[in-house]
């Protein structure tokens, strides 16, 4: 039985999709439901997510999320600026892995020009886009905890991912914000400190990692508040379309990286993890044990990274060297028509998808031939995975709306775009 | 099954809903008539050959042009085939109205209230066409061509003191 609001309250419209959700499985003599505002402004919600949640005493009856208060218009952006100039912006999308962003984007250019890139800067792109993955797992593993109140694992997770971002530092001058991939390349080659810092992080991650899971698998608190929390079946996860760990948590073994192989994913050796619980907790379990598959991929990567050029010999298309740019001539035209003007892509649109940490990044491109796409489609993981909420929520208490969105691990970034 | 396959068995059910087809670096694309995305979709969702039961995207185009002005455009994605599909649907300016694709796949509801706030394309007979990202007051759909890059000024309504 729904309550009424009162009558001096506005019936705005995300009130009334509230009032009118589902609500026919508990009964409410008394009528003491309640609406409660939940964000933007709330710590637990990852960002500016905010819910509209009603309560029946502390039991979620239904829930509204809302998007849109990080809605930075980057799809208009996209259609008035050239290729190139877009890649800094991916950076702001999912803003704890900007580098699987960067190759997530330019993986869809290259698809649309039909550029083959070399394969030093394939491994390497698989290596950034691993170590993003990690950084970013760590994060979602740490506020997790942080969020349900195991408030040391955070520490931990950020200390590990410190390590990381020394590495982005070093490689591409930055932390957060890299912009580390160009149409057919690289922005400049991994640096030999970069596989020696790497080594070290390796050497210490599974040890650390651990640590960190040992913290938080014997935490009686953690495991009470995510186990059977936040649950949705595996049907209900493919109808509503939910990618990455969400998916492989409900037992689904799907991953881009192996089903739709791109860069040279399909050379290395590692595990599509899956759960079958489908809960907060599963996914937990889920994302330790990527970060160790990643830890794989990278050692392996690592060990056969081989030598040669990092960018594709398309010197109407790659932008050259920026030393070359000042004292040859040729390169000089190119980098200012590529600059000015942009590519020349044929007419067509294509679709490509990476597995990014937080499901399926994908980027729909129609290009009408010039220098700037015609429409750009950025598909986030995030916007996709937050629908399951109202069906996550539903009957659980409010206590574990923290847990859920936690466990969804949503970027808003990403999700607003 | 590869795109050949999947065409042919599409066009072999529906010959008069399938417009046209284009095949672009491997994605297959097929044009659907607007009033026939629902069907042609169940029968992309339930055969059990084709299987595409993962809706990964679904957006709009403004192609801008004079008649069937925008395109609305669902990338699906079948679990068991690990292929995509790109269905396209054409619908004019005047009317700018397609049926819902929710009773389909219901992971199409966000994408469907973004394609309706950002370029005011119509859902018939969805459940809760909201705007996704905009304000509910905010009159104008951004991602319209004619919409300027810099905003409209006074457009979007500042909060109530």
């Amino acid at each position: 039985m729904a309550a009424r609001p009162p009558e001096e309250i506005k019936m705005t419209p995300i009130l009334k999709a509230l009032e009118d959700q589902d609500t026919s499985f508990t009964y409410d003599p008394l009528e003491n439901a309640m609406v409660l505002n939940m964000g933007p402004q709330h710590p637990a919600t990852h960002g500016v997510l905010r819910l509209l949640v009603k309560l029946d005493g502390e039991t979620v009856v239904a829930s509204v999320p809302e998007l849109g208060y990080l809605h930075r218009g980057y799809e208009k952006i996209a259609e008035n600026s050239t290729y190139h100039e877009f890649i800094p912006h991916t950076d702001r999308l999912d803003y704890l892995s900007p580098l699987s962003n960067n190759v997530g984007y330019v993986l869809a250019v290259e698809k649309l020009l039909g550029i083959e890139v070399p394969e030093r800067a394939q491994y390497i792109r698989v290596l950034v886009c691993e170590m993003a993955r990690v950084a970013s797992h760590l994060v979602a593993v740490g506020s997790m905890g942080m969020d349900v109140g195991a408030l040391t694992v955070l520490l931990w997770t950020f200390r590990e991912r410190e390590k990381l971002l020394d590495i982005f530092d070093v490689l591409c001058g930055a932390r957060f914000t890299t912009s580390y991939t160009r149409i057919g390349g690289l922005q400049r080659d991994w640096p030999d400190q970069c596989t020696a810092m790497l080594d070290i992080f390796l050497k210490e991650f599974d040890e650390d990692l651990a640590e960190v899971e040992y913290l938080l698998r014997t935490n009686r608190i953690f495991v009470d508040r995510c186990e059977g929390v936040g649950y949705v079946s595996q049907a209900d996860c493919i109808a509503l379309g939910l990618t990455g760990p969400l998916l492989r948590a409900a037992g689904v073994p799907h991953d881009l990286r192996r089903d739709n192989p791109y860069l040279v994913y399909g050379k290395f050796d590692f595990n599509v993890v899956t759960a079958t619980e489908s809960d907060a907790l599963a996914r937990f379990y889920v994302r330790i044990a990527e970060m160790k598959e990643s830890a794989r991929i990278l050692r392996q990567a690592l060990g056969t990274l081989p030598g040669g050029p990092f960018n594709a010999m398309e010197p109407k298309r790659v932008l050259p060297k920026k030393e070359r740019t000042y004292t040859k001539m040729e390169e000089l035209i190119h980098d200012f028509m590529l600059v000015n003007i942009g590519i020349d892509p044929p007419v067509g649109e294509v679709y490509q998808a990476i597995e990014s940490s937080k499901g399926e990044l994908g980027f729909y491109i129609v290009s009408d031939g010039t220098g700037q796409p015609w429409r750009m489609k950025i598909r986030s993981p995030s916007m996709s995975n937050l629908q399951s909420l109202p069906m996550m929520l539903k009957g659980g208490m409010i206590s574990d709306i923290v847990a859920v969105i936690g466990s969804v691990d949503p970027v808003m970034g990403e999700a607003d775009k | 099954m590869n795109n050949g396959q999947i065409l042919d068995k599409l066009k072999g059910r529906y010959p008069e809903s399938i417009i046209g087809s284009d095949e672009f670096r491997g994605d297959l694309t097929v044009n659907v008539r607007k009033d026939d995305i629902v069907r042609v979709g169940e029968f992309l969702r339930s055969d059990p050959d084709l299987s595409f039961d993962l809706i990964v995207d679904a957006c709009g185009v403004d192609m801008y042009r004079p008649e069937e002005r925008f395109e609305v455009v669902y990338n699906i994605y079948s679990l068991k085939n690990k292929r995509y599909i790109r269905l396209k649907v054409r619908v004019g300016e005047e009317d700018p109205t397609v049926p819902t694709v929710t009773g389909v796949w219901p992971g199409a509801n966000w994408h469907e209230r973004e394609t309706w706030d950002m370029f005011g394309i119509k859902f018939a007979g969805h459940p809760d066409l909201r705007r996704l990202y905009m304000p509910e007051e905010f009159e104008h759909h951004p991602l319209r061509k004619d919409f300027p890059l810099m905003g409209i000024p006074d457009s979007l309504p500042l909060p109530r003191r």
